[in-house]
């Protein structure tokens, strides 16, 4: 795939880990401070992995990598995540 | 709900009907026992398997909405793909997929919101197979008799590139379509073949004073310009809810 | 395992010897980004080499482009599984960069325009092993192939080769760059199938 998608496509893969519905969830970018909606981040979809950047400075916020036999889910790039209940 | 039924359990659904929609794309039906329903909107992925193991998932918006276990999706064959192909043009009636879903709460329409009718202004705006979420929600707004008005933009490359095109040449009540065409208009078109303009969208769309609710679904390029432009034209980007499909 | 999707083979997966285990042979040339193509103008490029002693080598665009170049043709190898052979480059080779650097590390941390990094050993850049590329196939290297300038390793998997270089930095330990810390192979051997650690 060329070129990026949004957070809606993380729903799938973080929904095998996660009891939450991440893309309703917000989460501050650490880099810029903005919050958003984890639905409105920019994704940059590769076969074996998913680099979440910020929508508004373009850092990243999350980085998942799906092995065979394990996933691997970086968050440094995010001050806190919020998730409706 | 049971746990094999959660939306994160891989379900296997069988093709109960397949429609050529386009030279492109078709629309799918499955039967996915445990599927449950979804809201207009939401997303599934599909997993295919090849005989030696090797996996490709791909998500697809789904056309249908609400309760039962039969799902439409509707596919567009990338010309360098390596699922949209065997979805166009390989799948037969009878043939079992692996489905994950009903996925994403955000990019969403609800005819209510805890028993309150939504009566808000909607305003969907697809590019292409973008068309395909905002179906779901005017078949919603329909199956609801819902009173909120709403307006469809659908921008197509030309009249042959539509999806579901029958079902929108007669908009159901309360329903308000406009096509735009890139490529090619039918003849005596008034307006020329020409991408989506800020003058487009001002004319043709609910003006920002309404505060509508705002769906843009479709390509990437198309989505992002189109969102900016609704937000030159005064709309509160926290009201424009995006899909991007990638591509061009 | 999952069911078998009928008629499902997915990109053809052959055995071929020139192919490390698990490849798939591929014409085009995909791109594979993992965030935003950065925009430099080689008026603005500059390409440096830091040391431990804190030397900075640096080399503008017409400096590089002065140095010897060489031809280089390849085959590349790509984590997510497609290998393109014999790709054509033009790049100056990393032995004549380092030619006048004194260093005693043998770890190298790779930089780009757009933040992202890799590692690297010294020894895997040196001896004809690895070159600053520009062009690709007879034209300037497309933007979002890494142009203007790109790392090029091709004996480890392409995640190493960096996308718009912009500085190599010594390093006395093998740290993890931005994929290897995310768990892809600290050094990633396309023959062995180092892809994750």
């Amino acid at each position: 795939m060329t070129g990026h998608v949004d957070g809606n496509v993380l729903a799938g893969p973080l929904s095998e880990l996660f009891r939450f519905d991440v893309t309703t969830a917000s989460a501050r970018c650490v880099s810029c401070g903005d919050v958003a909606t984890l639905a409105c981040a920019m994704v940059y979809v590769e076969p074996a992995s998913l680099i979440v950047r910020c929508r508004n400075c373009d850092d990243v916020l999350m980085v998942v990598v799906q092995e065979p036999d394990l996933v691997c889910i970086e968050l440094r790039g995010m001050a806190w995540l919020q998730v409706p209940r | 709900m049971t746990d094999t039924d959660k939306p994160s359990v891989w379900k296997v659904g069988v093709v109960a009907e397949t429609r050529t929609e386009t030279a492109s794309g078709r629309s799918i039906v499955l039967d996915v026992p445990g599927w449950g329903g979804n809201i207009a909107g939401q997303h599934a992925d599909v997993r295919l398997t090849a005989p030696d193991g090797y996996t490709a998932v791909r998500s697809y918006s789904v056309a249908s909405a609400g309760s039962g276990d039969r799902v439409q999706l509707a596919v567009d064959r990338l010309p360098t793909g390596e699922v949209s192909p065997y979805l166009v043009d390989d799948l037969i009636v009878g043939d079992q997929l692996e489905i994950r879903g009903p996925l994403g709460g955000w990019f969403v329409w609800r005819p209510e919101i805890d028993g309150i009718e939504q009566t808000g202004p909607v305003q969907l705006i697809g590019g292409g197979s973008g068309i395909v979420p905002l179906v779901a929600m005017i078949r919603s707004h329909a199956a609801s008799d819902s009173t909120a008005p709403f307006k469809l933009l659908y921008s197509v490359r030309t009249p042959d590139d539509a999806f579901f095109r029958s079902e929108l040449a007669e908009p159901s009540r309360g329903l308000d379509v406009t096509w735009a065409y890139t490529r090619r208009a039918p003849d005596g078109w008034a307006r020329p073949a020409g991408r989506l303009t800020r003058a487009d969208l001002e004319a043709r769309t609910f003006p920002a004073n309404l505060s509508p609710a705002v769906f843009v679904c479709g390509p990437t390029g198309f989505v992002e310009t189109v969102a900016n432009s609704l937000v030159e034209l005064g709309h509160d980007p926290a009201r424009i809810k995006t899909e991007r499909f990638g591509g061009q | 395992m999952g069911i078998i999707s009928r008629g499902f083979s997915g990109r053809s997966r052959e055995h071929n010897p020139d192919l490390p285990p698990g490849q798939y042979l591929t014409e085009d040339f995909p791109v594979l980004s993992a965030g935003p193509t950065p925009s430099i103008d080689t008026a603005d490029w500059e390409f440096s080499i830091r040391t431990e002693s804190g030397a900075v080598h640096r080399w503008d665009w017409d400096q590089l482009k002065s140095l010897p170049i060489e031809d280089v043709s390849t085959d590349i190898h790509c984590v997510t599984r497609w290998s393109k052979f014999g790709t054509s480059w033009r790049g100056v080779s990393l032995d004549t960069l380092f030619a006048d650097v004194d260093t005693n590390y043998e770890y190298v941390m790779a930089h780009s325009y757009g933040g992202y990094t890799t590692n690297v050993p010294l020894e895997d850049l040196l001896d004809g092993k690895a070159w600053i590329a520009f062009e690709f196939d007879g034209e300037d290297l497309d933007p979002e192939h890494g142009g203007p300038a790109r790392l090029l390793i091709p004996h480890l998997y392409f995640w190493k080769s960096a996308k718009w270089i912009r500085g190599l930095v010594m390093m006395d330990d093998d740290d993890p760059g931005f994929w290897e810390q995310n768990g892809y192979h600290i050094y990633g051997d396309p023959w062995l199938e180092q892809r994750y650690s």
